[in-house]
């Protein structure tokens, strides 16, 4: 296929690794940021053909994975309610609050259902007048476009049943976050290339400067994350630290106007938690007061929610990198993608999905 | 004068009964009484009519053949009901008629059980009951027996039909994962993964546009061309819930062998591989219902291509793997990079009823 068989061909892969081999001469630490990159490394094996001196640590860019079980319980709560439509997209679906998760609602009752595009849950509110349809606004910068799109779309054309449960979260304040920590061991970091055609590439220009980080922009396919190594590997080991751009077939330094103007329209920024990692300052988005009559949270009164997690779970540990999927001595024996312990384990892009459906060892 | 449809012109009066009063499905289309009957006669009997069938009785009675039997059975709950490449009707048939053929069997007869909707269409009904005899009758196979039940509206799906067929398996043919060893090689009849989008592509809310049919088949015509020609078969089997992946996953499980498969050699349409991409979903988990596996010994990979090549329901023959062990009951997929992973089976469900 076009556009995609260029990015996996074999060759290419190892030139690619052959070229980041003669460029290391120390050990390097690198943090691909997103999920799906980190999929793709597993699923290819990449980090296998990578010299022995460069470590690639999973980063929190797992949106799945990062949802507060605050959150998830009051997507459980609201989605119990008879008058409710809940829309999501299909990861959240299985991802556990402190007990239960959306499957266990639907099957006791709940109207849940799957939808690619938030505006196909608008759509859905507008053909169902008498019902309330709630769509579960998940995501980092990538998906927060289509969710205030989707808002201000129902504001103007007054679809008054349609609310969005908002839990958008921002990368850059996470990145700042991993490199606070006092024992920092992230030497560089592969930048989510779809938060980055959003957003663009200047708000990581003062990070990449402030902590002396190269942060390179890199796609998702084998062949991107490969140059995206090679290319964070050439900057460490000549002492720079500069926002480059490996992906620059979608991303503008500038991003995507539109989006960012429609997510400006709808969205402010708010402090918010990370399940396993905790409270990041000015890292979510939250509507604005002027589209509170569909904020979800706002419109359906809960009651107290339970936030306790699964003890056994380092969930935490892996979404900061400090931990490896197999260090957990629940991975793959208590913690399956049936019977997940935490969120990493169920979302199509959490590291422990990864390694349980292409890694595992045999049991 | 009214232009009446029920009195035919000039010749004085006629049946007062039209052939339908109703034009849906009633509760007692399925109360045994005269609606049933005429539900019965008119619709399934004038399609299905075969010697069988005709002597209305509780069973059907047929002439036993020597050997072994096959037999089985498989429910029918897709939505929507008619798809790019078929309809519930078609699926129903061919199902059954490929579980047979799994197990090395010619079909002999088949069965049609359906629990019809209160408020269904009837020629909806009529429309999936001459799809189901067209299948079952360019298989050369009666449906013999039924039953009909009707199950009040908002219980039902408009039409869920269950199938179960009987068919002779020839002397001499053993297949089953018992069989599979080592040396092994696994020959796909073509590219996967097109059922399974072509359902997705006209479900409500996806709505994308592709030219992608389901590859809706009957493959007891492959395996009538393996068994004619005396290959040594040791595990058939058809890629439906689950696709390849699960298929193979089963094989090694209930085998105790590892396979380890070439991703380079998966055929995989670009049509598919792009709606896969799209939706997130992995072709070689993706449903089809007219693609099958044979695992043979390695001696007998090019007799099993030369029988399949041509035939339309094997458009993309090839050998895609191998059995390598019985240390790890496991199924490896070497991918095109050079690199080895696991290729699991799906946890939880990818697509909800499909088949």
């Amino acid at each position: 296929m076009k556009y995609l068989d260029e990015y996996r061909d074999a060759a290419a892969a190892r030139t690619l690794a052959a070229a980041i081999a003669e460029a290391t001469t120390r050990p390097w630490s690198i943090m691909e940021v997103c999920g799906g990159q980190t999929h793709t490394i597993v699923r290819f094996g990449l980090d296998e053909m990578l010299p022995r001196a460069i470590t690639l640590i999973h980063g929190p860019g797992c949106p799945v994975c990062v949802t507060p079980v605050e959150s998830i319980e009051r997507a459980l709560s609201i989605a119990a309610r008879p008058e409710v439509i809940f829309c999501s997209f299909g990861d959240m679906l299985r991802v556990p609050g402190a007990r239960h998760d959306l499957f266990t609602v639907k099957s006791a009752g709940g109207d849940v259902r799957i939808v690619y595009s938030p505006l196909d849950a608008l759509a859905l509110a507008a053909r169902n007048p008498d019902r309330e349809v709630v769509f579960f606004a998940v995501g980092f910068e990538t998906t927060a476009p289509a969710c205030a799109m989707a808002v201000h779309q129902a504001a103007e054309r007054d679809v008054a049943n349609f609310s969005l449960l908002v839990t958008h979260v921002l990368v850059p304040p996470a990145l700042e976050a991993i490199l606070a920590e006092p024992d920092r061991r992230v030497d560089g970091f592969l930048a989510a290339g779809h938060v980055c055609a959003i957003m663009g590439t200047r708000e990581y220009e003062p990070i990449a400067r402030r902590h002396r980080v190269p942060i390179v922009v890199t796609g998702f396919e084998p062949i991107d994350i490969l140059q995206g190594v090679l290319l964070c590997v050439r900057q460490l080991e000549a002492g720079e630290a500069r926002v480059e751009n490996q992906y620059a077939r979608a991303v503008r330094p500038e991003g995507n106007r539109a989006a960012i103007a429609m997510i400006r329209e709808v969205f402010e920024v708010v402090d918010r938690p990370w399940r396993g990692i905790g409270p990041i300052p000015a890292s979510g988005l939250a509507l604005r007061g002027r589209y509170a009559a569909h904020d979800a949270a706002r419109r359906f009164d809960v009651g107290k929610l339970e936030v306790a997690e699964a003890t056994e779970c380092i969930s935490g540990l892996i979404l900061q990198g400090r931990k490896k999927p197999p260090d957990c001595p629940a991975f793959g024996v208590r913690c399956t993608p049936e019977r997940p312990l935490g969120a990493t384990m169920v979302s199509s892009e959490g590291a422990c999905a990864a390694y349980y459906r292409y890694r595992r060892s045999p049991t | 004068m009214p232009d009446d449809a029920s009195t035919s012109a000039g010749s004085g009066p006629s049946c007062p009964l039209p052939l339908r009063v109703h034009e849906t499905i009633q509760m007692a289309h399925g109360g045994g009484g005269r609606l049933m009957r005429d539900l019965i006669e008119t619709v399934f009997k004038r399609a299905f009519m075969n010697p069988a069938l005709a002597r209305s009785h509780d069973s059907a009675v047929l002439a036993a053949p020597a050997g072994r039997l096959a037999f089985t059975t498989d429910s029918y709950v897709v939505s929507p009901l008619v798809f790019p490449g078929g309809d519930i009707g078609k699926l129903a048939v061919c199902g059954t008629l490929n579980d047979l053929a799994m197990a090395g069997a010619a079909p002999l007869a088949l069965s049609a059980g359906f629990i019809l909707e209160e408020g269904f269409p009837l020629e909806h009904l009529a429309r999936i009951v001459e799809s189901m005899q067209a299948a079952a009758a360019a298989a050369g196979v009666a449906i013999v027996t039924g039953d009909t039940k009707v199950v009040d509206r908002g219980k039902g799906d408009g039409v869920f039909i269950n199938t179960a067929g009987i068919g002779a398996v020839p002397d001499g043919v053993d297949v089953g994962p018992h069989r599979v060893q080592p040396g092994d090689v696994v020959v796909l009849s073509g590219d996967v993964g097109r059922h399974g989008v072509a359902i997705l592509s006209v479900r409500e809310g996806l709505g994308f546009e592709t030219s992608i049919e389901s590859d809706c088949a009957d493959l007891s015509p492959l395996v009538a061309r393996l068994t004619a020609a005396g290959i040594e078969l040791h595990c058939l089997r058809d890629l439906t819930r689950g696709g390849l992946a699960s298929a193979l996953n089963e094989i090694a499980l209930d085998g105790q062998v590892e396979i380890a498969l070439d991703e380079r050699a998966i055929p995989v349409s670009e049509a598919v591989a792009a709606a896969s991409e799209l939706l997130g979903l992995d072709p070689l988990h993706v449903a089809n219902e007219g693609r099958m596996i044979a695992i043979v010994p390695a001696t007998e990979a090019d007799r099993v291509l030369a029988a399949w090549r041509g035939h339309p329901a094997a458009p993309d023959p090839g050998v895609i793997g191998r059995v390598t062990g019985r240390d790890h009951p496991r199924v490896l997929l070497l991918n095109r990079l050079g690199g080895t992973r696991i290729l699991d089976l799906l946890s939880g469900e990818q697509l909800p009823r499909i088949c």
